[in-house]
């Protein structure tokens, strides 16, 4: 080939921008490098393998190898909620795809944008039972916001592209790409982002302006007004907190926030209540209980945060942002349902604000010394020892050490969870990663793997519980093999803690199934992983034992033995309403027996 | 307000919903891709909703669209979520409640129309009643020997409940419906 020829071939590239033959397995890593994808989490098989060595001859996407298969979807879930991008998992077919489905309905849940790309049999052999065949677009249409099984090598990069709109825009969300083997292997054009054609999804992103016209107005005539925000303020973005923030500063609302929106405001600003709901704490419940006009921003009034739903909040006004026009009075009616994304809505209602709303702050003076009376209620009490180390105070040490560095935390499900977001104040966003709607048991370890890969010199620790972490424990293998240096903190009580209580509470102290009598011993299980195992059984060791754990360079198993059968509250007891909370200096074991009547006791 | 609300939501507090539920005809307008049906029936499924009746066809095969008309029954705030649960679904295009829009414009129930064909054998006095009838209502004639008619009927629901029910004791032995067909009335398109 002479020059001229050459320059030639390379003019016919530029023009044709992207657009050229290639497998299919080829258009996945081109797909994910075009739609800005570093770092992918997956497991191999047969029904990927052609996607795997296209993985193998290119280093622009880092594939991290999990144990499991529910570890990297976790684990995409952790990097996609700690760096707002979208997390993309690759499993094969079969077992690969049903392992996926945890963490699909997680995300589903916690409004997460996940793409997984499964592994599918051959075309010619879908629908014959073939091995590690299943039906993959079916098994996870309930739990993915949108599916696709590509059955054309020609529609798979545009297929691909609208995945990441798809999961990354709107209410976001997981999504399956299924691509059968045959379609990996073949031959086809590669359409590159820019000229993918759009399908009919289209969320609506801008609020009524009239609708924030009128929130406005109510708001500037409240006299116990509350603010009530959400994982949709953190999913909205860096400026939707900053804005929320400002709406905070502009009106002198007190705010509270669900389990999921932990950090959008700071907990050390001086209208923080607190997390509100079943184990919220008190000013924030009452409050809730007492206003007479409620903002919800980004949040869902699921049932864990409204109690009894015929006595929530029954004297207020309700004004609803959500992205999601089925979230708008879904379980609560609201006088002003604003439909767009959070951060948009929150933009105009600041300016509006600015440019009229001209209340008073001490027309909130009463509201606020009401407030006050509740905060001096000390909700979180708790009875500290000497001796044993109780769970709060682990994570209160655990705050005090950590509060000054980059760190980001991830929980497992249970007791510890509730107690991390009650004791440890997150300041920022994206810095709080736990499984709220679904409530997956196991979802913390994969999920600092996520976060630590995504930011490699930030400390990641999970706090986590006995019971849980043996659920995924498999990924610390994952987690020393690409040297992430994670600190899994448990809060080691030998029991399910959370199931416990329950029973305590519903069931006559029968604590059936709820104690591990074979607990494995996680300093020697550390070490058997090539990591870090420290164990703390006195409170006086504790500070200087997470001191250890940060200075360690190496993932650490952190075996916190806490007091056995401590107990999360305060608490909501279930069918009950905001103001018939069971605070801890009032629970006694009598209290707590007697705390959810017949009628409670059918509904959890 | 919320403290005539009637909770619908939980799943952990479960109290008998006392609204009446209304009966309401949706038409929803989808991409005609595979799965898409699917997608429908599983949010009904899946989230505890009725369905009285569904027919789908492709209507307008360049756009690849087709049109699915579901009737349901369900309280009004449940309705509303049907609704906006329809239109979260990535396929969807449009979902209208073609009964709201009916009682919008003061007229009664949209315009509902089904088909059904009647298969009634037997001899004699009950085939000649049978015939007879079936001219009565309107139905037509559409396979016959000299020991069985099929009638093809189309009208609305109540209609063909009502011939079903008449043709049972004159040798009825096989009915398919095609479910509702419905559209707005008036000028105005969907």
């Amino acid at each position: 080939m002479n020059a001229r020829a050459e320059t030639g071939r390379q003019e016919t590239i530029r023009q044709d921008a992207g657009r050229r033959e290639m497998t299919g397995a080829e258009m996945v890593v081109q797909a994910l490098k075009d739609n800005g994808v570093k770092h992918i989490f997956g497991y191999p098989g047969g029904a990927v393998l052609p996607i795997y060595d296209e993985i193998f001859q290119q280093e622009d996407v880092q594939h991290i190898l999990v144990r499991h298969e529910q570890g990297a979807g976790h684990a995409a879930e952790g990097y996609a909620r700690s760096t707002g991008k979208a997390g993309v998992m690759l499993v094969t077919s079969g077992p690969g795809a049903t392992n996926a489905v945890t963490p699909l309905q997680d995300a589903l849940m916690d409004s997460i944008p996940l793409v997984c790309i499964t592994g599918q049999v051959p075309t010619t052999l879908i629908g014959s039972d073939g091995f590690q065949e299943c039906d993959t677009v079916g098994i996870t249409r309930p739990c993915t916001k949108h599916n696709w099984l590509v059955k054309d090598v020609n529609e798979l990069a545009a297929t691909l592209h609208e995945a990441f709109h798809v999961a990354t825009t709107g209410r976001p969300g997981p999504v399956v790409v299924d691509i059968p083997k045959d379609i990996q292997f073949a031959k086809g054009m590669y359409t590159p982002p820019q000229q993918a054609p759009r399908m009919s999804y289209q969320p609506k992103v801008n609020g009524d302006l009239e609708k924030v016209r009128a929130a406005v107005e109510l708001m500037a005539s409240a006299k116990r007004p509350i603010i009530y925000s959400g994982g949709g303020v953190v999913n909205s973005g860096p400026e939707a907190s900053h804005l929320l923030r400002e709406l905070v500063d502009l009106t002198g609302f007190p705010i509270t926030s669900t389990l999921m929106g932990l950090g959008a405001y700071p907990a050390s600003g001086k209208n923080w209540l607190g997390m509100l709901g079943m184990h919220g704490s008190y000013e924030a419940n009452m409050a809730m209980h007492d206003c007479d006009v409620m903002v919800c921003i980004g949040a869902r009034f699921d049932d864990r945060i409204t109690g009894r739903l015929n006595a929530f909040s029954p004297n207020s006004k309700k004004i609803h942002i959500d992205i999601d026009p089925s979230s708008l009075n879904k379980n609560v009616r609201v006088e002003i349902p604003i439909l767009g994304d959070v951060g948009r809505v929150l933009e105009d209602m600041v300016r509006l604000w600015r440019a009229s709303a001209k209340q008073e702050k001490a027309q909130l003076k009463g509201w606020w010394e009401q407030i006050g009376h509740w905060r001096a209620r000390n909700s979180f009490a708790y009875t500290r020892s000497a001796d044993v180390i109780m769970p709060q105070y682990a994570i209160e040490r655990l705050y005090e050490a950590t509060k000054d560095r980059d760190v980001y935390i991830t929980t497992e499900v249970g007791q510890h969870q509730m107690w991390a977001a009650q004791f440890y104040g997150f300041e920022k966003p994206n810095r709080w990663l736990t499984s709220g709607g679904l409530g997956t048991m196991g979802y913390g370890l994969p999920a600092a793997l996520g976060v630590q890969i995504a930011h490699p010199k930030s400390l990641v620790i999970d706090i986590a519980g006995d019971a849980s972490v043996q659920m995924t424990m498999q990924e610390m293998s994952a987690a020393v093999q690409y040297e992430a240096p994670i600190k899994i903190f448990i809060l080691n009580n030998q029991y399910m803690g959370m199931v416990r209580q329950w029973q305590q509470l519903l069931h006559g102290n029968r604590l059936s199934h709820s104690y591990t009598e074979a607990m494995p011993d996680f300093v020697l299980m550390a070490q058997a992983f090539g990591a870090h195992g420290i164990r703390c059984e006195k409170p006086h060791e504790l500070d200087d034992k997470i001191a250890e754990m940060i200075d360690v360079k190496k993932p650490v198993i952190f075996d916190c033995r806490v007091a056995n059968l401590a107990n999360c509250f305060p608490m909501i007891p279930s069918g009950k309403a905001h103001n018939e909370m069971l605070l801890p200096d009032e629970a006694t074991d009598e209290v707590v027996a007697n705390a959810i009547d017949a009628k409670g006791r059918e509904l959890v | 307000m919320n403290a005539q609300l009637q909770p619908t939501g939980s799943a952990y507090f479960i109290t008998k919903d006392a609204t009446a539920p209304e009966s309401h005809t949706l038409s929803v307008l989808v991409d005609n891709e595979p799965g898409v049906l699917a997608r429908v029936i599983g949010l009904f499924s899946g989230r505890g909703y009725n369905i009285d009746s569904l027919t789908v066809s492709e209507t307008e095969h360049e756009k690849h669209l087709s049109r699915i008309t579901i009737a349901t029954r369900a309280t009004p705030q449940v309705m509303e979520q049907i609704k906006n649960q329809l239109e979260r679904i990535v396929p969807v295009h449009r979902v209208v409640d073609l009964t709201v829009v009916a009682q919008e414009r003061g007229q009664e129930r949209p315009l509902e129309r089904e088909l059904a064909l009647v298969k009634v054998t037997g001899k004699g006095d009950a085939r000649v009643e049978a015939l007879r009838l079936a001219e009565a209502f309107n139905a037509k004639v559409s396979d016959a020997t000299t020991e069985h008619f099929i009638f093809e009927i189309t009208g609305k629901g109540t209609k063909i409940d009502q011939f079903i029910a008449i043709m049972k004791p004159l040798g009825l032995i096989e009915i398919c419906r095609t479910g509702i067909a419905a559209m707005t009335r008036g000028p105005e398109g969907m």
